[in-house]
């Protein structure tokens, strides 16, 4: 521990400064001091997710396999028994909020994103951050009482509806914002070549802000992917594969949560083992856009 | 003769705030103009009202009469987008498309507002090219990003770009400024040769440059002109007092 080397360098340095001595040591103390503050921080934002991550293989790796993947729930008592269902009905119902989501999403940010400055755009802005700090189960309330209701039955439907709600201000701000970086210099030297404004947007705007667009396109389907609460009365749960757009379907974090509050071992199991799969799948897409779309900006620039 | 662009009692405004004050000029046909003057005397935005670029600006306004080979460009029912074709523009930063290859960014101006055929592009991008003195340095890189060339060269590409859809007047904005001096004689050179086929309005802070590349001189200031005559002149014997505290560097 001792330096000694540094030590003298110290020592000599108190000399050479004479009455600077003892600012030196204090600025050193507390320069230390921060220093550590914020790398204790930074563990103990760390230290939980690897927690969560750890105690999730820890409880559920040994109840993945091949007919977790690939089979409907078993009965209680009876042994093997899957998720496969509610694997398949997530990307379903994903899949119907992204036929909802993306679009209004995107037209809506590249509205104001190239009209930053309108009325309707800071209106706009506005109710998508409310929108976007709504509690998700307030999601789900709308889509029963538009949906579930009048139809008279849970479906895949509701649920997709909930989510691609839930997805718009996501995708509207993220656009907006990635538009608003895109210089007008760029704009200008395709408007100054006689090429119209909307092609503009198209092919020179869209054009350079792709990789940002879709980066937020795929991070708003890994938020939603994990929402519960929406799904509960909405697209409500099925014990077998449906791919029936007016039928409940189930889904991952629905079963898991059916799983997790029953009094069966084996379920708690499987539930565990569900909630692995989950945190793997969002994992796995936060990893792509990480990987993949930061190659991209790097070359672009 | 109706040749040339003749501008007529032009206001400009940002907002409320005016910014050109009754521009009255004939700018001649094949030659090159430069537009000269202090920082904030409305160089740039004179050279952005004539080709409507101006109103791009967030409550810009322009009024008066901009007649470009007898045409009033600011006449209602003028589309601005047309005018911009015929109209084209250079400008301060060399701002090439950075997800187009050099090919792709020559031909942007056809391929964005048209159909052309494999054969006509291959054409125009080795003509302009060789006219904005860039082919030699990337006939082999065609292909590669626009945004892996030099500033300099970066520049000249952006050249070749606006001569791609084949305009009749060229605006450039300071195109040299941001540029080493070794790249600014080239776009000079160039500048030169262009101007058997284009009407050039340049807009330059370097008053040698003024001196070296244009034919006729504007003196702007405080949003006005001041002077406006034959380069040569302006620079020997200019006739307004401004003018000649400016061109002598006494302010400015």
């Amino acid at each position: 521990m001792v330096d000694l080397e540094n030590w003298k360098k110290s020592v000599t340095m108190i000399v050479w400064f004479k009455g600077e001595g003892f600012s030196y040591w204090r600025r050193k103390i507390t320069s230390g001091f921060f220093t550590a503050v914020f790398s204790l921080s930074v563990v103990v934002v760390l230290l939980p997710l690897a927690f969560i991550l750890g105690y999730l293989v820890y409880k559920g790796a040994s109840s993945v396999n091949l007919n977790f993947f690939l089979h409907r729930p078993a009965p209680v008592g009876e042994p093997g028994g899957g998720m496969g269902n509610a694997i398949v009905g997530s990307f379903y119902v994903v899949g119907i909020a992204s036929i909802i989501g993306i679009p209004i999403g995107l037209l809506g940010g590249i509205f104001l994103g190239e009209f930053p400055h309108s009325k309707l755009s800071t209106l706009t802005r506005f109710v998508a951050d409310v929108l976007n700090g709504t509690p998700s189960i307030v999601m789900g309330v709308f889509a029963y009482t538009i949906i579930v209701l009048p139809m008279k039955s849970f479906s895949a439907l509701a649920g997709g509806f909930a989510l691609g709600i839930m997805m718009i201000p996501i995708i509207l701000r993220t656009t907006d914002e990635i538009l608003q970086t895109v210089p007008i210099s760029l704009r200008e030297a395709s408007l100054a070549l006689g090429v119209p404004y909307w092609r503009t947007v198209l092919s020179v705007v869209l054009r350079s802000a792709k990789s940002g667009i879709v980066t937020g396109i795929l991070l708003s389907v890994a938020r939603i992917l994990g929402e519960t609460a929406p799904l509960l009365f909405t697209s409500f749960n099925n014990a077998f594969f449906s791919y029936k757009l007016f039928e409940p379907i189930s889904t991952l974090p629905v079963q898991i949560f059916n799983y997790a509050i029953s009094p069966y071992e084996d379920w708690h199991r499987q539930a565990w083992a569900g909630a692995l799969v989950l945190v793997g799948v969002i994992l796995c897409v936060n990893l792509i856009v990480r990987v993949f779309f930061r190659q991209k900006f790097e070359q672009s620039s | 003769m109706n040749q040339g662009i003749y501008v007529e009692n032009l206001d400009a405004y940002f907002g409320k705030l005016q910014v050109l004050h009754s521009i009255t000029v004939h700018i001649p046909h094949g030659e090159v103009t430069a537009l000269i003057g202090p920082s904030g005397c409305g160089k740039t935005t004179f050279l952005r009202t004539l080709n409507r670029m101006h109103e791009l600006a967030k409550d810009a306004r322009v009024s008066g009469k901009v007649v470009v080979d007898g045409m009033d460009i600011y006449e209602s029912g003028v589309d601005p987008v047309l005018v911009r074709r015929k109209i084209g523009m250079v400008f301060q930063k060399p701002n090439p498309f950075p997800t187009m290859s050099i090919y792709d960014n020559v031909v942007a101006g056809l391929k964005l507002t048209g159909r052309h055929s494999k054969k006509y592009l291959d054409e125009v991008v080795e003509s302009t090219l060789k006219q904005a003195a860039l082919w030699d340095e990337v006939k082999d890189d065609l292909h590669k990003s626009g945004a892996s060339l030099s500033g300099g060269q970066q520049q000249r590409l952006c050249i070749a770009r606006t001569l791609a859809v084949n305009p009749e007047v060229i605006l450039m904005d300071e195109p040299a400024s941001a540029l080493d001096p070794i790249s600014t004689a080239k776009i000079e050179e160039l500048i030169f040769e262009l101007k058997e086929k284009y009407t050039i309005v340049i807009v330059t802070h370097n008053m040698q440059q003024a001196a070296r590349v244009s034919d006729k001189t504007a003196f702007f200031y405080l949003g006005e002109l001041v002077e406006y005559s034959d380069t040569r002149d302006m620079f020997t014997r200019p006739k307004k007092k401004q003018t000649e505290d400016y061109i002598t560097g006494r302010f400015g």
